[in-house]
């Protein structure tokens, strides 16, 4: 598996879910979890994903999330997820 | 699995706290670049550094996508050059002709700075030793990216004064081949006393001759993230203060060791060690001097300020340790004048002098370090501050260091500017009496009694 972590942070609107969800889908990116919060008036989502099948490298993905962003009004970006785990896991 | 909290609390740490990791630096060897003739030296100089670090640059640009943190710069330390070029260099051109190499072969790969120009001295000069001190002004004026150094103590040995004195020499005529840049080959060049085999910071590093072939050694960073933690505990004890500051750099560094192991790996280079130093930047939020405030201080350089420096060093490797496999380099937090917004501020309105600085030296990592001073300052007077800073290493047992710029044609109270990461340096006041008799004295000083151990 290899584990990622998306963060979507901005003003809350419709769709914004449901458009991420629906590019994960298209190239193969499981979603293992997902949470969301509010934090000082703005949006904060979070999903862990899995992009050991994804049909496309991980800068791509991470290139045209960033774009969804844009698109939407937010602001997205794809992580590996080692670097939350080497700070908060002992 | 990791929750939301800890996600935006690490993105938080990178977007407004600017944590970064400061730099991957790749160690490499050249003492199998010997040869019979400086061409032949030279060329295989260039084969070997343009082969072994031919990745580094992409590999840190990939690392920084995969994981979302900033790795600022991506460097290279190479074994001292006056060990490497001795057998063939016979004048100070032929220094110079190696130095010009190593910015040539640095520029190819991409990194943006190259140390190692560098001779170790701590007990005697050779002649290549002397050659290659006497060279460094040409080296820098002449090359962009090559850093310098020179070690001239250690608890062991003593301290080298008559190389202590030709350095003092050598910085002023430094300054004076860029005075049309604020005498900027003066930022590229520091003298230690106990230099460490394997920091990865500039303009100190160098392969020390105790490393393997080749070693990846990572700085990390986070002034930012440290001082925002601290805003949390106004008001609380020392305890709750020791506290957060420990927790705080034990995070930053697994980002380091994340990054080191990754960097190792993918290179097919053994990992080296973390230099576990909170090192500024001009970045306002990324300042050793705010965190001092936050302390409690209204400047750095009030009274206090050593003993929160004190407590400040010994909690970010206490933190530090633990989070990392090995852990080396200068390690502590690093006080430069020019780099640091606030210690700026604090040197303009006069609450901090050279020798508040001195004192506290005794307590972090490193020493003086970027700090611009009038340039009719005499050089036997930058000896005696040298020797100074030295005498403080060699009796203390750790590393400090000297990185001193008399700017041509500037005075107390004007300023000095050297852009990008260095930013600008106010002029200090300099102690105006002779030290002419005690620096011209030459020889050198014995090593201290309590480094007697066996």
């Amino acid at each position: 598996m290899n584990k990622a972590v998306i963060t979507v942070v901005g003003k809350d609107t419709v769709g914004i879910i449901a458009k991420v969800c629906t590019y994960l889908a298209n190239n193969k990116v499981n979603i293992l979890d997902i949470s969301q919060t509010i934090v000082q008036d703005y949006f904060n989502m979070m999903m862990i994903v899995d992009t050991n099948e994804s049909v496309k490298e991980f800068k791509t993905l991470s290139e045209e999330l960033i774009q969804i962003g844009e698109e939407i009004g937010v602001v997205i970006s794809l992580q590996r997820e080692e670097i939350f785990n080497m700070m908060h896991r002992i | 699995m990791i929750n939301i909290h800890e996600v935006i609390e690490t993105n938080e740490m990178i977007q407004k706290e600017n944590l970064d990791v400061r730099t991957i630096t790749m160690g490499i060897s050249l003492l199998d670049c010997t040869g019979n003739s400086l061409k032949d030296v030279c060329d295989r100089i260039y084969e070997k550094i343009t082969t072994s670090a031919k990745d580094l640059v992409k590999v840190g640009k990939d690392i920084e996508l995969q994981y979302g943190i900033p790795i600022v710069n991506k460097r290279i330390s190479v074994t001292p050059i006056a060990l490497v070029g001795g057998g063939v260099c016979k004048s100070i051109d032929d220094f110079v002709t190696i130095a010009k190499t190593l910015d040539s072969a640095a520029k190819t790969v991409g990194v943006n700075f190259i140390g190692g120009y560098s001779a170790l001295v701590t007990k005697g000069m050779t002649p290549a030793d002397e050659l290659l001190i006497r060279s460094i002004p040409r080296a820098l004026s002449e090359t962009d990216v090559v850093c310098s150094s020179v070690n001239v103590g250690s608890t062991k040995t003593g301290i080298n004064m008559d190389a202590v004195k030709l350095i003092g020499e050598m910085i002023k005529e430094a300054a004076e081949l860029t005075k049309d840049t604020d005498s900027s080959a003066c930022t590229k060049f520091v003298v230690f006393c106990n230099a460490p085999d394997d920091n990865p910071f500039m303009a100190g590093a160098f392969h020390g001759v105790t490393e393997a072939d080749k070693i990846i050694n990572v700085g990390v960073s986070g002034p930012g993230v440290v001082k925002t933690a601290l805003e949390s505990v106004r008001g609380e004890n020392f305890e709750v203060l020791c506290e957060t500051i420990k927790k705080t750099a034990f995070k930053i560094t697994r980002v380091g060791q994340l990054v080191a192991q990754e960097a190792s790996r993918r290179l097919g280079v053994p990992f080296g060690i973390i230099d576990l130093s909170l090192a500024p930047t001009p970045a306002v939020g990324d300042s050793i001097g705010e965190i001092l405030e936050e302390i409690g201080l209204e400047y750095a350089g009030a009274p206090g300020t050593t003993a929160a420096l004190a407590m400040l060093n010994d909690q970010v490797k206490k933190g530090g340790v633990m989070a990392s496999s090995f852990v080396g380099g200068l390690s502590g937090a690093f006080i430069p004048v020019s780099e640091d917004q606030r210690m700026i501020d604090a040197a303009a309105c006069g609450a901090l002098t050279i020798e508040k600085l001195e004192a506290m030296t005794c307590v972090c990592s490193v020493g003086l370090d970027m700090i611009a001073i009038p340039g009719d300052t005499k050089a036997t007077t930058i000896s005696g501050i040298i020797a100074d800073e030295m005498a403080l290493g060699m009796v203390n047992q750790k590393t400090t260091a000297v990185r001193i710029i008399p700017v041509i044609g500037k005075k107390e109270g004007d300023s000095a500017e050297f852009g990008g990461l260095l930013g600008y340096a106010p002029i200090m006041h300099v102690n105006p009496y002779s030290c002419d008799d005690f620096i011209n004295r030459g020889g050198r000083i014995p090593a201290p009694i309590h480094s007697f151990k066996n």
